[in-house]
């Protein structure tokens, strides 16, 4: 008697949240959902192609430009690759220092996470209080590199500066405000009522589809598997301190919230041992005036960035810009399991996955 | 005796003009709309990319972009009239653009925000990057940045505000 | 990763292949290469009987004369190997077979090699742009590819 038609609603590419111009259209059956398509492309800025026209070392700040939240993180990757490639030496200070930016940087990253999913679910407070904690951040980043966000502070075969007198009492004090910073968390968006309830069982991803589908990072881990590039394919020195791997077993939201939670706490962990373990030394090792890798080399160099595997294939001509670069970026892989995980879910459900997928479209789209 | 002179009559020309600068504004209805206008800009919710990390942080509690008046950002293009050109236009989001900027009524501005929207940015020389937001839209105030500091972001917001309060518009 | 293992699995996936794999060497990968044709059976074998479930990164170089695709694959949870697999293909007409059926996450990036360079994947469902708006004509990514304005 009655006929039901299905109808799409438009998400995007304009929408108050800050994950940027991501594009997603709902196909709704009443209330629930049947499908969703994903478009891509708004934030696509050529940059593979643009690094074919850069030298080596002048595509570092391009690489902090993808992952803007986490800058430190895609441009240890790049110069790790580049050094992969043509062989530089690293000193040990400047490892300990790129650790130490490294983490500090995936802190942040997690706290606007945490900060985005608070508001994408109308908790605007949530995001206040994660943005004080990050400014925190980006003092310690301009203290060291002169930028607040897009600090372009590695550099191939080591950092640019070295750490000023005035880090280390900055960052101690921030390390040991980190468990409160946590509870706080805790207390204000983890343990809300309405977020457990939009949160929890929602957008479930079982381990067998994110292995089949790439899914890396914090959201695999979500689901119960532990892979995590700084034990399962060593970079850093990452061997050389003591901390754990963060695991949730749910897959659902709550889980992909918590395990970055416990990243931060992690990281912190980290931080404070580099702090002890960093020797003096140089900051730079020795690079030749211009980079120029064997010809017919390439290199794949992978990373656990805060998103997931950040992986640069770099392929060398002989000259001393690179013939080919691709960008292996989490965000646009992890992407392909939003329709998987929304499907049968409700329209609010779908806003809840993005924030928990956490997708950059700088990275994405490159 | 001595007759007493009366003072002279009110309605002499000095009076009215002391009276009038102290207690009575003349003003026309339009200077009114912009003195409101120029202290309560509602920027639209746009973004892309790393300049509005820069905004989000000038919005926050360090920052407060709210001591301006600034702070109502609005998801619908309909109840905003300020549009923040923050990052750069690619060629899928220029019709994106210029779709939500038909749908801002008037009066209306545009900020570009960022070496991006200014000229196109570290990226104007690859294929998919319009040259700035003035390829597509007349544009009132730019603010160089890779990304601009909240500060520098407030001073293109306070040029803007006496721009407007001045009627140039 | 000892060098006994993966030369121990490099002539395993040899035998098992029939020839149609050769080895090729490189500093950090095992490195396999095929042709396009071959490509699906190396993969299902790699997938089923090698363990590597997971393909990290599917990505193509212009090498003027011919495309060559790398296709880089590893193991979760990590058995320490990490394999390479290269196909080329003629630059007029260049066509892969997809392997989507056998990895899901080769959906987008199969679509974003076609985006970008222009190599079609035989048998993927929903084979369109996903970078470029889908109006777009040529591939940027070539190196032949000239920018109008």
């Amino acid at each position: 008697m009655f006929k039901t038609d299905r109808y799409i609603i438009n998400i995007g590419p304009q929408h108050p949240s800050t994950h940027g111009g991501l594009h997603v259209e709902a196909v709704m059956d009443g209330e629930e959902v049947v499908d969703v398509m994903v478009h891509l492309g708004y934030v696509h800025r050529s940059v593979e192609k643009i690094a074919e026209s850069r030298t080596y070392p002048q595509f570092i700040p391009y690489a902090a430009r993808l992952d803007y939240m986490a800058t430190n993180l895609p441009a240890w990757g790049y110069v790790g690759a580049v050094e992969k490639l043509t062989g530089v030496a690293v000193p040990e200070r400047a490892q300990y220092i790129r650790v130490i930016m490294g983490e500090l940087s995936r802190i942040a990253s997690h706290m606007m996470f945490v900060g985005s999913l608070a508001i994408d679910l109308a908790a605007t407070t949530g995001l206040l209080y994660c943005l004080r904690d990050r400014e925190r951040i980006m003092d310690m980043f301009e203290m060291t590199s002169g930028q607040r966000l897009l600090s372009a502070y590695m550099r191939i075969g080591g950092v640019s500066h070295d750490l000023p007198e005035e880090f280390f009492p900055a960052i101690r004090s921030f390390l040991a405000d980190v468990p409160r910073m946590l509870d706080e968390y805790n207390g204000l968006i983890t343990g809300n009522e309405i977020l457990q309830a939009r949160c929890s069982g929602i957008g479930v991803l079982d381990p067998e589809t994110a292995i089949a589908y790439g899914v890396t990072g914090p959201n695999l881990r979500a689901s119960g598997i532990g892979y995590d590039l700084r034990r399962a394919d060593l970079y850093g020195f990452y061997d050389r301190f003591d901390f754990e791997v963060a695991v949730a077993q749910k897959g659902d939201c709550l889980a992909r919230l918590l395990v970055r939670l416990e990243e931060i706490q992690q990281s912190a962990k980290i931080i404070g041992q580099a702090l002890e373990q960093m020797p003096e030394g140089e900051i730079l090792g020795k690079v030749p005036k211009v980079l120029k890798p064997e010809k017919g080399r390439e290199v794949y160099h992978r990373i656990e960035s805060a998103k997931g595997e950040l992986g640069y294939y770099l392929v060398s001509d002989g000259t001393e810009k690179p013939a080919r670069l691709h960008v292996r970026a989490p965000s646009f892989i992890n992407l392909m399991v939003l329709p998987v995980i929304s499907r049968g879910g409700k329209l609010q459900d779908i806003i809840a996955n993005i924030a928990t997928l956490d997708p950059v479209l700088g990275e994405s789209d490159r | 005796m001595v007759l007493i002179k009366s003072p002279p009559p009110a309605g002499n020309d000095d009076d009215v003009h002391q009276l009038a600068r102290h207690n009575i504004i003349v003003t026309t209805l339009e200077k009114l709309w912009d003195w409101g206008r120029a202290r309560s800009f509602w920027p639209l919710n746009y973004g892309c990319n790393c300049c509005p990390i820069e905004l989000l942080a000038a919005s926050g509690a360090r920052y407060d972009i709210s001591r301006y008046g600034y702070e109502v950002f609005r998801a619908s293009p309909r109840q905003a009239d300020l549009l923040l050109i923050a990052g750069p236009i690619s060629l899928k989001m220029a019709p994106v653009v210029k779709r939500v900027y038909e749908q801002m009524p008037s009066p209306k501005w545009v900020l570009a925000m960022g070496n991006c929207a200014t000229s196109g940015g570290p990226f104007r020389d690859g294929y998919s990057i319009y040259p700035g937001a003035d390829a597509l839209f007349k544009v009132d105030i730019y603010i160089p940045g890779c990304p601009p500091r909240p500060e520098a972001l407030f001073h293109g917001l306070l040029e803007l505000k006496k721009k407007v309060e001045q009627g140039d518009y | 990763m000892a060098d006994n293992d993966s030369e121990a699995t490099s002539n395993q996936i040899l035998n098992a292949m029939e020839g149609r794999v050769q080895a090729y060497p490189d500093p950090h990968f095992l490195g396999l290469r095929i042709e396009p044709a071959d490509l699906p059976g190396l993969l299902l074998y790699l997938r089923d009987q090698a363990g590597m479930n997971y393909l990290a990164n599917l990505t193509a170089t212009d090498l003027k004369e011919e495309f060559e695709l790398t296709y880089h694959l590893y193991a979760i949870p990590d058995n320490g190997l990490k394999m390479a697999v290269k196909t080329r293909v003629p630059r007029d007409g260049a066509q892969v077979p997809s392997v989507i059926t056998l990895y899901p996450t080769a959906d987008w990036q199969e679509r974003e090699v076609f985006d970008l360079m222009g190599i079609r994947f035989i048998g993927h469902p929903n084979l369109v742009r996903v970078l470029l708006p889908d109006e777009y004509e040529g591939h940027p990514l070539r190196k032949d590819f000239k920018k109008e304005g």
